[in-house]
């Protein structure tokens, strides 16, 4: 057991749980109308309530704990039954299990809390919260244990994904887009983005994801070391390329820069450096963030105007892309150099990594997109998905919460 | 008994407020609104997508006047908004049928001051 560790991961897992709140909760919140508001942030906020008890009641058993044919953990560990002040040196051998454990649970939290960007102003807020416990049963546990379990097939193969971009990003991003797709748009939405109520609060939230971030991705290396150390300097380094090159972007394309462009494309760049983070050196961390800004900004401005549907605030675009992007790209840049317990890459002659890379994202994308759209029918058939037209024209926060945001009248 | 209602650009209310005052006219109640005149609004850009007919922002003023002060009302206005370019804003003016000075309870031209 080392203090040291110790006390970086428990402090890394408190940063992850300021990604989904206050972070992502006003990323999103300052995204949507006024009427709205209250719905993003009670949606991340109850989030935290709902999968902080799954996790600890059965979520960690499924995705970590003892293999079943590399599918799935059995419910051995359901209630954190063994998981303790001992460490567990399948995960980490030099933290205690619990430690390990309470830091993943905030990847749990967060996951299903970034799809709330695809259905965010129409959704009943019982299907959401059933939606939500559905999702990360049956999608997140699932797919933590394959990429991240001990005896999961994914690891077992040889995928790498240092913090998520898998895990987290393309599996919320693509059920984002299936969850868009199903629901259909928003009522008056015309193939252009509803004009967000309130920028200050979403550059608040962009600033908190990039702080918080640092523990998501650095935390990864799940001890206080030279890798967390690599992982921190790629992150910042990444970011600061992806929000740089958005509004190089925005300037040539519209011929000024905004702060929504530099915060999303942030935003984009530590998306896709997750999976790399741990594996890459800070040099192609700059094209990381390059590559990323440029795709992730075709698929927001461009793309999506193009098809027409209703990713309401870019959770597709962003963390399923941007996911894409990383995870591709770790293939090509990762190098034993930088971890030896990591892989090389396609660019240090290993096609192999790349292939397995890719073979990873395509199981993911069939995998959540499948799952999210049978979880979509049942709840849909259940409860009903959408709210009525009448309550989505009136808000979410009046008619899910029966409160409002802002008073205009003393 | 009139009622001036002047929509300005909001960086000029102090200016339209110091020229009321230099004619004696004190009263007023001011509100932010936002509107659009020939321009058609501002054009903005979230993520990537050209938002045209964004509103511009505006102040409006509505001064309830006696007929003697009408002119001097609108001129006034008129000095402190005025810089030449589109967008200085308009002026309206209608009948107004009665004012009542609620602490009062004064009626019609005298309760207007």
């Amino acid at each position: 057991m080392n203090s040291g560790d110790t006390a970086w991961v428990l402090t890394a897992g408190a940063l992850v749980l300021l990604m989904t709140i206050p972070g992502l909760a006003f990323f999103y919140g300052g995204l949507v109308r006024r009427k709205n508001v209250l719905s993003i942030l009670m949606q991340c906020f109850i989030i935290v309530c709902v999968i902080s008890l799954q996790w600890v009641l059965f979520g960690y058993s499924l995705a970590f704990g003892p293999d079943f044919h590399g599918i799935i953990g059995t419910l051995e560990w359901a209630g954190l039954a063994g998981v303790g002040a001992a460490p567990n040196s399948n995960y980490a051998a030099t933290i205690p299990h619990s430690v390990f454990m309470i830091f993943q649970a905030m990847f749990a939290i967060i996951t299903p809390a970034l799809i709330i960007g695809a259905y965010a102003e129409r959704v009943k807020f019982p299907a959401f919260l059933l939606f939500t416990l559905l999702w990360a049963t049956f999608v997140y546990d699932p797919l933590a244990h394959w990429v991240w379990g001990a005896g999961g097939w994914l690891k077992s193969l040889g995928g790498l994904d240092f913090a998520g971009g898998i895990v987290v990003h393309v599996s919320s991003g693509i059920s984002a887009l299936v969850l868009a797709l199903l629901l259909g748009k928003r009522v008056g939405y015309n193939h252009k983005p509803i004009r967000p109520h309130n920028l200050p609060f979403t550059v608040l939230g962009a600033a908190l994801l990039w702080f918080g971030w640092f523990g998501f991705n650095a935390g990864s290396a799940l001890a206080a070391d030279g890798l967390a150390a690599n992982a921190f300097v790629t992150t910042n380094t990444a970011t600061a390329a992806a929000g740089l090159t958005w509004a190089l972007i925005e300037w040539w394309h519209n011929g000024t820069p905004t702060i929504l462009g530099v915060a999303t494309g942030a935003v984009a760049g530590l998306v896709a450096v997750t999976p790399a983070c741990g594996f890459v050196n800070p040099m192609n961390a700059i094209f990381i963030g390059i590559i990323v800004a440029l795709v992730c900004y075709t698929a927001v401005a461009v793309i999506k105007g193009k098809l027409g549907y209703d990713d309401s605030l870019d959770a597709f675009g962003v963390h399923g892309v941007g996911g894409t992007v990383g995870t591709i790209a770790t293939g090509l840049f990762a190098e034993k150099a930088v971890n030896a317990a990591g892989a090389d890459g396609l660019l240090f002659g290993n096609l192999h990594q790349f292939g397995v890379q890719c073979l990873m994202l395509v199981v993911t994308i069939a995998f959540a997109a499948i799952m999210t759209f049978i979880i979509f029918k049942i709840v849909d058939a259940a409860i009903g998905m959408r709210v009525e037209e009448n309550n989505e024209i009136i808000g979410l926060d009046l008619t899910q919460q029966s409160e409002a945001a802002y008073t205009v009248i003393e | 008994m009139k009622l001036v209602i002047a929509i300005i650009q909001p960086h000029k209310l102090e200016a339209v407020k110091r020229e009321l005052e230099a004619v004696d006219v004190n009263l007023m109640t001011v509100t932010n609104v936002v509107g659009q005149g020939r321009q058609k609004g501002v054009t903005e850009v979230y993520r990537g997508a050209k938002e045209a007919g964004g509103l511009l922002n505006k102040v409006r003023l509505d001064i309830a006047v006696n007929e003697a002060f009408v002119e001097p009302t609108i001129d006034a206005v008129t000095r402190g908004a005025h810089t030449g370019s589109v967008g200085d804003g308009k002026i309206f003016v209608v009948e107004l049928a009665e004012c009542v000075r609620i602490s009062s309870g004064e009626r019609g031209g005298v309760a207007i001051g």
